[in-house]
């Protein structure tokens, strides 16, 4: 199964990298404001039915690819994939 | 008739820079280093491990959360369990807070830029085997050169930190990354496990232009010597 999991600074973390960007878009004249950057992870997980899948994802969430200390994620799966 | 050194194991993961200044530095001061491949299971007989700078497994995803899962890492964890003494610097650092042996974890510089310099440290706890040679207050200067140095916490774990005398050493006036609460090196509950993003192995010779370093690894040798000796070597 297809799976996308967002990785997003929390809220009310400094997210340098963010203000860096938006930055750069006020700079070419964009009115921003609240850039946040985040990480996506696309992936292919081998699972018998979606519930596994997700409880898998979960997992990998939590022991790698975010650090609950100052990211969120969010998982997004294709259960017809 | 020699008298037998202290040995330190200076972990080497792909990526590592500063294993071989750390196994220098360390034997300039008086003790054996061995350096232990990342893959190697099990740590031979020491009575510290440094975990060196660097920039380990590319440091993709999140600095040292890579490295956290090498077969090295698994021992060092046991190896701290037990009470043994772990230096992380730098790249060392953010694989212990990754790995979850420090509290915390390093963040990109505030700055977004690369830093290197000396920065001036203040010490806040001598009462560690880690800067039991400073004196209270002393202020060291060591270089930083890191790119993603900023330590953070939040306010419940801050606290928790300042309530157990956690924090080791702050940036004195100068931080250069946007550390919270100017936080430069803290220590484990227990006090056996320190990270710090300075690099006291860059700072062991008057020719580098500090010696201040060599009070943190001198002390890390002294305590390490209580742990454990080596077997006196050939040369007698």
């Amino acid at each position: 199964m297809k799976a996308t999991i967002l990785v997003r600074p929390k809220p009310g973390i400094l997210d340098p990298q963010g203000k860096a960007v938006e930055d750069g878009l006020r700079h070419l004249g964009f009115a921003v404001d609240g850039a946040r950057v985040g990480r996506l992870v696309d992936l292919e997980v081998e699972a018998t039915d979606p519930d596994t899948a997700r409880a898998e994802l979960e997992r990998m969430c939590a022991d790698l690819l975010a650090n609950p200390l100052i990211e969120s994620y969010e998982i997004e799966l294709e259960e017809g994939s | 008739m020699t008298e037998p050194r202290p040995r330190v194991a200076v972990l080497v993961f792909p990526g590592s820079q500063d294993d071989r200044d750390a196994a220098l530095a360390l034997e300039s001061l008086g003790a054996e280093a061995a350096l232990v491949w990342h893959a190697e299971r099990e740590l031979p007989d020491v009575g510290a491990v440094v975990l060196p700078g660097g920039f380990s497994y590319g440091d993709y995803l999140r600095c040292g959360a890579i490295a956290r899962f090498s077969p090295a890492m698994r021992a060092v964890a046991r190896f701290a369990a037990d009470g043994g003494l772990v230096l992380g610097i730098c790249n060392g650092f953010q694989i212990l807070c990754e790995a979850g042996l420090l509290p915390g974890v390093l963040r990109p510089n505030e700055s977004l830029s690369f830093v290197c310099r000396d920065v001036p440290l203040r010490v806040e706890r001598t009462d560690t085997p880690f800067t039991s040679r400073c004196g209270p207050g002393q202020q060291l200067t060591v270089p930083v050169k890191h790119g993603e140095g900023c330590f953070f916490a939040d306010d419940d774990l801050l606290a928790e930190l300042d309530e157990a005398r956690q924090i080791v050493l702050r940036y004195d006036g100068d931080n250069p990354n946007g550390s919270i609460n100017d936080i430069a090196g803290v220590v484990n509950a227990d006090g056996n496990v320190m990270g710090l993003m300075p690099h006291p192995e860059h700072a062991v010779d008057p020719v580098l232009g500090s010696t201040d370093g060599a009070l943190i690894l001198g002390a890390l040798i002294e305590a390490s010597s209580d742990q454990q000796l080596a077997p006196a070597s050939a040369v007698s």
